[in-house]
Parts: C-alpha cells; sequence; structure tokens
C-alpha cells in the first residue's frame, strides 16, 4: 500500500503517507501521535464522530444537539443517522446525558442543555 | 445612570473568554449584554465537533464550548444581560442597549466590543436572476436545520468553499438532502483543507474550483442555477455554462465583522480587515474601548477567538485599575504578501511577549514570515505551506522592541 491522506483530527492538516501491508503499516509527516493512529484507522476502519439533531417532545419548537460519544465505523454513517432520526427526547436534558445505547459501539450523548 | 467597571458587547466565545479574564484579573464588576436568549453566539448552532483541540485540549462540538465558558462565565457571577441589544456606544463609554426592562444606559469604565461578524450576502455579489425563495446563507440554513429542525431544501448548490459551506454540504447530506455542487470563484478552497476531506470527499461532493453561479432560475421557488467557470480575474469564460437544477442556493462567500457600533462611535478602522484599530492590548484609538474576536478580524478557530479575547479582557482590566498606558507607538505594515497584520500598532513601552496575527495574500508551498524592524529580526516562522484561510501568528519576545516602524512579510522558499 502507498496511500496519501490529509489528516483530519486537528486545523493543522497535515499531509500523511501510509506504506507497508495491512498489519505492518508505517506513516509518515505526521506532526503528532494522534496523526499516526488517524492514518491507521483511516487504512484498515476509518471510523468518523457523527453530529446531528433531536427533537425535544415537550418543548415547543425545540431541538437538542448531539453526537456520537466514540467515533463509529465510517459505512455505518447511513445507519447512525438513520437510529438518530427515529429518536425523540424529553426534558430536561442535559450535556452529556446518554440518549441511546449501543449505536454501533457507541452512544449517543447530547451536547447541549435544555431546561 | 448605572455604572459597571467592564461592559462587553456581545456573549460569543470573544465575549465570554474577555469577561472570564477581566474577573480573574481582579476586576470583578463585569457585565456581558448579548441580544440573544442564551450566551454562546454562533456556537450554538455549530454542532458539529472539533473545536476546542488547541485551546481546551480536547475535541468539542460548538454547543459544548460554548457551555464550557458559560459556566466559567456563571460560576464568577459575571452577570450576563440576555435578550438585550446595545444600541450606541460613546467615546465616553456609555452604553446605551434595549431589552426586556427598557432602554438602559449604562456608564462603563472599559468596554470591550465583541459583537462578532455576519454573512455576506446574496445583494453583495450582485448575482443576475430572479429572486425565488430557496436562496439562504450557509449560517441562516444552519440554524433553520440545527436550532429549529427545519430542512431548507431538498436538493442543493452550495456557492463558496469556505468552512461554513463546507460544513453545511455534509450537514444537508446526513440530513437527506442532495448536493449536487460546491463552486468556488477562486483557484483554491478558502477553508480548512480537513473540512475538505471529511466533508466533501467523505460524501463524494464535486468541488468546482474557479467556478460561480451566474444566474438564478425559478420563480417562487428556486429552480435551478447556472454555473460557469471564471478566468484569473474572476469573469467568467464563454461557452462554459452548465445548468443544474436545486431547490436551494446557500450562500458561503465570506464574513464580515458586525462593525456598525464601532464605526457609529467614530473609532478608527481597518478598511482591510473591516475591524478597528487596535494596539497589542486590543486598545482602539478610543481609550477605554477595546475589541476582539471576529468583530476584529475573521478567524478560523474559535480556539485562537478565545485566546486573543482574553487579552482585551485583560486589557480593558489593565485600563480600568491603571489608566491609559503613556509612550508612543509604533507602526506595524503588512508587505510583500502579508494582506493584513493585527495589532495594527504597538506601545513603545510594551511588556512581555507581543503576539501578531496575518494573514497571507496568496496560497503558497514552503514559505518565511518575518517581522522586522529595520535591521533588526523580532520573529520569524518558516510555514511548509501557507493558505489566505488560515491564520499565521508570529511571537515578539520580551526586550526587543526598538524605535521605528515594524514590517511582516512572507518570502518563498
Amino acid at each position: 500500500m502507498n496511500r496519501k491522506l490529509i489528516c483530519i483530527i486537528c486545523p493543522r492538516g497535515c499531509q500523511l503517507t501510509v506504506s507497508g501491508e495491512k498489519d505492518n503499516l508505517t506513516v509518515t509527516g505526521h506532526a503528532c501521535k494522534r496523526g499516526q493512529v488517524y492514518a491507521i484507522d483511516e487504512c484498515t476502519h476509518p471510523v468518523r464522530t457523527i453530529t446531528s439533531i433531536v427533537r425535544v417532545s415537550n418543548r415547543e419548537d425545540c431541538m437538542v444537539s448531539v453526537k456520537t460519544a466514540t467515533p463509529v465505523p465510517k459505512e455505518a454513517i447511513p445507519q447512525v443517522m438513520a437510529a438518530i432520526r427515529g429518536m425523540t427526547v424529553q426534558a430536561p436534558v442535559k450535556t452529556g446525558d446518554i440518549l441511546a445505547e449501543n449505536i454501533f459501539g457507541s452512544r449517543i450523548v447530547a451536547t447541549k442543555d435544555i431546561d | 445612570m448605572i455604572k459597571h467597571d467592564i461592559v462587553i458587547v456581545g456573549g460569543g466565545p470573544a465575549g465570554m473568554a474577555a469577561a472570564v479574564a477581566a474577573y480573574d484579573r481582579g476586576v470583578t464588576d463585569v457585565v456581558i449584554i448579548d441580544r440573544e436568549d442564551t450566551p454562546g453566539g454562533i456556537l450554538r448552532q455549530c454542532i458539529h465537533n472539533g473545536f476546542g483541540l488547541h485551546k481546551l485540549g480536547q475535541e468539542l462540538t460548538g454547543p459544548e464550548y460554548a457551555t464550557v465558558y458559560a459556566v466559567k462565565v456563571a460560576e464568577r457571577g459575571i452577570k450576563v444581560y440576555t435578550g438585550t441589544t446595545v444600541l450606541s456606544v460613546t467615546q465616553d463609554r456609555i452604553v446605551t442597549a434595549t431589552g426586556r426592562e427598557g432602554i438602559v444606559q449604562i456608564q462603563a469604565g472599559a468596554v470591550v466590543l465583541t459583537m462578532g461578524c455576519r454573512e455576506r450576502s446574496r445583494g453583495a455579489l450582485n448575482t443576475p436572476g430572479t429572486r425565488p425563495a430557496g436562496v439562504f446563507s450557509a449560517g441562516t440554513a444552519q440554524k433553520l436545520i440545527n436550532i429549529d429542525g427545519y430542512m431548507p431544501g431538498k436538493k442543493a448548490v452550495i456557492l463558496g468553499s469556505g468552512d461554513i459551506g463546507l460544513i453545511m454540504a455534509r450537514r444537508m447530506t446526513l440530513e437527506g438532502a442532495k448536493v449536487e455542487a460546491v463552486c468556488e470563484i477562486m483557484p483554491y478552497s478558502g477553508g480548512l483543507t480537513r473540512n475538505i476531506v471529511q466533508c466533501l470527499e467523505d460524501y463524494d461532493i464535486p468541488l468546482y474550483l474557479g467556478t460561480t453561479v451566474v444566474e438564478i432560475h425559478g420563480k417562487k421557488r428556486l429552480e435551478g442555477v447556472t454555473i460557469a467557470q471564471v478566468d484569473e480575474n474572476r469573469r467568467e469564460i464563454p461557452d462554459t455554462r452548465r445548468y443544474i437544477e436545486c431547490d436551494t442556493l446557500l450562500l458561503s462567500v465570506g464574513l464580515v465583522p458586525e462593525n456598525e457600533l464601532t464605526i457609529a462611535a467614530g473609532i478608527s478602522m481597518d478598511r482591510v480587515t473591516g475591524g478597528a484599530i487596535v494596539d497589542e492590548n486590543c486598545h482602539t484609538e478610543i481609550s477605554g474601548i477595546f475589541a476582539r474576536g471576529n468583530v476584529l478580524h475573521v478567524h478560523d478557530l474559535v480556539d485562537y477567538v478565545s485566546d486573543e479575547a482574553e487579552r482585551a479582557g485583560c486589557g480593558a482590566a489593565d485600563y480600568v485599575k491603571n489608566g491609559v498606558q503613556a509612550g508612543e507607538y509604533i507602526p506595524v505594515k503588512a508587505v510583500g504578501g502579508v494582506r493584513y497584520v493585527i495589532p495594527q500598532h504597538i506601545n513603545r513601552n510594551a511588556t512581555g511577549e507581543i503576539s501578531l496575527f496575518m494573514r497571507v495574500a496568496q496560497p503558497s508551498g514552503k514559505a518565511r514570515i518575518t517581522a522586522r524592524q529595520g535591521e533588526t529580526i523580532l520573529a520569524t516562522a518558516t510555514k511548509l505551506k501557507t493558505a489566505p484561510g488560515e491564520m499565521e501568528k508570529l511571537i515578539i519576545r520580551p526586550g526587543l522592541l526598538g524605535t521605528g516602524e515594524i514590517t511582516v512579510e512572507i518570502e518563498q522558499l
């Protein structure tokens, strides 16, 4: 493998090169360890944090912003979004509240307070 | 008239960081005035992640980042007047605002202007065509989806590849819309590279560089747009027109610092940044009035807004405690490939580190940015690549400052 990537971990946007075989990948061009982890993940099992919103059913015209607590497999994004779209929550909601469990190995958590 | 030591105009990330810094510097009579019902500014609708890595050492969404600062403000007992709009700020620091209790006037010891910026609109582009529904600024669409829970359309074209445009391309796609294209008039994107990757490439959304929208079609609702390629002078190239059917056009065509209050107060402005002229403490040319955040110059990262706004909070606190700093001002000039530098002048008696913030005019490969005063090199940094979309910073170490104009320039390596 010889793949060029742009790191998405931080705004610096390092240009990474991944070479070698599947079990023995070498990364160059990264400025930090997180970039190295990202490059190997991206070439073996790419993951993304998904953010969206969920309707608050007991408040008028009110949405709470949510995210996956940990990144989920990139290929599962459509299913994760479908799961989020099917949810509603009841206020009050606090930042960090778990709104759904077992979503492709992660959880959906609130990222905003709704009183 | 009510009196407060420091009045902060705008409760977004800059205002909250300035308030906290001023308080921690020993001036505890600080109030924030914000026109929305909840402080946090634009972060409240930026529900995506990627905030706080630099400043807070963790990756947060916009609302989470705002909450971190809202908690700091609340812990210190700093009063936030929400739902209150500042109508005017005078040179003798009388702040007039209208809110739930009617019109109030506050005599401030110091004022910090942190009103942020707003989006350029269709009117600023003069795009020909009809005026149907379905043309939104990217930020308006972001508010509709993320705060109000309404989808603005099903099939979209995005004009402008700044970060908000890229983020909204992904957001619209995730919510089930089809984003046909992102068009960028310049030959390069104005957004962060990582947003091109994670917002466009992840979802196979095409980015057309050197391309713009030349006509808007539709009577009641948008029916489509005509796009065309442009030459190096941003003029349409004949025979490159292409029609794209869509019901939504999002404009992400630049941000303008929101300086109506600043200009009405008679504060000297920088024509390039669209913000006030300030010194190293974010002090404008009017005694006791400070400015920072996106109202001073538009930033790519909120982390830098918070960082810099702390400077303004400290500057305002020092002003309240000690009055104006004596000393002559040394001008700072952007030359040769650097578009602007903040601050525009530095007090000769400034102590401590001085940070210079700048943007380059053109993208380039390896380059060196240098701040000089005559023959003396005050600060220099080598960059593997530079782009107008990415702010650069130089730090002048204490004790280096001499006399005469400071210039900041970029050389290709």
